[in-house]
């Protein structure tokens, strides 16, 4: 059906019922405690929906609709933190550039040229930008300003760049295609999330870090670690070229890396004293609350993958 | 003819550059006006700003909503921009000279509000030079209070300045705040009414989420 390989339609498939029981949970939590306000959680399941469908359409549609999807996120990504962080005025035409950065590194990715991709934002756009900077000749607050902007680059743009570049690879495993990985990366990630959340409401104790994020607990995080690394060893063969041991590793690697991503983007929301970093997303913020995770697993999992495979 | 073209402008130029290109926090959306007579005052930094406010509302309604804007500036020099001004936008032109008679000044307001339309105000009266806020500033005053039938909504924007200031031509993209207030209560002084205004201003400000980067 669609002309996807089968298991990762089933894994899509598998999505698609996930929302089927998120969606009659919440209307059921909603009949039986009508005082209660569910609002957020309506609206944070409705998003779900609205960012699968977006997410399978450009999968199903084409592997170059998919990156150019991956790039669209990049742009909403870096414009969301250039304005919540701190810029100087002058700055603009810098900013623009790297704007600019997002199409260059997506077309690389869209070729499949490695060699540029992996060396395109940390070595050329990272001189390239104070070089312009340096033409606009405002020199307070300069080393401030150049920091921010590399380490959006880095985060938004590579960082992002690499769920893209899984669709580029070889797909070593026939059954799922070169969209298995990218499934695989992003169910993790979200799942993990998830079960982080789930774990830390139903156990959590012990803090891990207070001051940055008094939510997260040990609990959590261990029992995160565990299921993700667990249900990650299952899947892993059915969407990724990795046997059932290199899955268990994956996994681990996803809930460990995800947590910090999440904690990152925390802790520049907090340091700028904001709840969320925009309101795009119904119920779940800005578009960097949902790809916090993703800034660290992505490119994590990639380099795992790639050195194990190709 | 005029609303279909009015239509099409938005659809197919404003709203992509606004929505994608740049990106709204909207807060207090229920405060928003839905349907005239009504009054909207907001800050200005940007030609954005008129932009912004009206893909608040859906394009079934953006004929229905009036940025009341400088004669002087969009309308004197004709061509293009007086053009786009009138047809594609709908501005109501105002002179700001101090020539004219109150009553023939804000008259094209008033018919606005009769037909049940939604003015956009701007009490700086330009985007950079407060010096000019005086004569708007009791300008919305004497438009609101004239009125029964109305009250004026503020609504803070912060952001646009950044993403096309005054006398730059490249817009670069950035997220920005729109906080839409409560009424401003009636009040028949004019600088106390101004006053509730700029309190209201300064009380939606902090609801910004763009606003780490006033420091340059």
């Amino acid at each position: 059906m669609f002309d996807l390989p089968q298991n990762s339609f089933y894994v899509m498939a598998s999505v698609v019922g996930l929302l089927i029981i998120a969606s009659t949970a919440s209307f059921a939590l909603g009949l039986r405690n009508p005082e209660k306000d569910y609002t957020e959680l309506r609206q944070r399941i409705q998003s779900w929906w609205v960012m699968i469908a977006l997410l399978f359409v450009v999968l199903t549609i084409s592997k170059n609709m998919a990156i150019a999807f991956f790039g669209f996120l990049s742009f909403l990504a870096l414009k969301e933190f250039l304005s919540i962080v701190p810029t100087r005025q002058i700055d603009r035409k810098v900013i623009f550039l790297a704007y600019l950065a997002i199409p260059v590194q997506y077309y690389w990715v869209s070729i499949g040229w490695y060699e540029m991709f992996i060396i395109f934002v940390p070595v050329y756009v990272f001189l390239a930008l104070p070089m312009r900077m340096i033409f606009i000749g405002e020199t307070k607050g300069f080393i401030r300003s150049a920091g921010t902007l590399h380490w959006a680059s880095m985060l938004t743009v590579f960082c992002i760049s690499h769920i893209a570049f899984l669709l580029a690879l070889t797909p070593l495993n026939e059954n799922a295609g070169y969209i298995g990985p990218v499934l695989f990366l992003l169910f993790m990630t979200q799942f993990n999330d998830v079960c982080q959340y789930i774990w830390g409401k139903s156990f959590g104790k012990h803090k891990i870090i207070p001051k940055v994020s008094p939510n997260k607990t040990w609990e959590g995080f261990l029992g995160g670690l565990a299921t993700v690394t667990l249900c990650s060893a299952l899947v892993a063969p059915l969407l990724t070229p990795l046997n059932n041991l290199q899955g268990l590793v994956a996994g681990a690697l996803i809930s460990l890396s995800g947590f910090v991503g999440d904690v990152v983007i925390s802790s520049v929301k907090r340091d700028l004293q904001i709840k969320d970093s925009g309101n795009l997303i119904p119920g779940h913020g800005g578009i960097l609350d949902r790809l916090d995770s993703l800034t660290y697993t992505s490119p994590l999992f990639f380099h795992y993958l790639y050195s194990a495979y190709y | 003819m005029n609303r279909f073209l009015k239509i099409l402008f938005f659809a197919l130029i404003v709203r992509p550059v606004v929505l994608i290109g740049l990106g709204l926090n909207v807060r207090g959306r229920e405060n928003l006006p839905k349907r005239g007579p009504a009054i909207i005052a907001a800050n200005h930094n940007s030609h954005l700003d008129t932009m912004v406010l009206m893909c608040l509302y859906p394009l079934s309604k953006i004929h229905k909503v009036r940025p009341v804007a400088a004669a002087d500036y969009f309308i004197s020099k004709g061509g293009f921009l007086a053009w786009l001004s009138l047809r594609c936008i709908g501005i109501i032109p105002l002179d700001r000279s101090g020539t004219a008679k109150r009553e023939a000044l804000f008259q094209e307001c008033h018919e606005a509000l009769d037909n049940d339309e939604i003015l956009i105000l701007f009490p700086e009266g330009s985007r950079g030079n407060p010096e000019q806020l005086s004569e708007l500033k009791k300008g919305i005053f004497f438009i609101a209070n004239q009125r029964q039938d109305t009250q004026v909504t503020p609504v803070l924007m912060h952001g646009l300045g950044r993403a096309l200031p005054r006398g730059e031509g490249l817009l670069v993209p950035f997220n920005c705040d729109v906080v839409i207030g409560d009424q401003i209560e009636d009040i028949n002084d004019s600088s106390e009414f101004i006053n509730a205004i700029s309190e209201s201003f300064d009380y939606l400000s902090q609801f910004c989420v763009t606003l780490g980067k006033e420091e340059s």
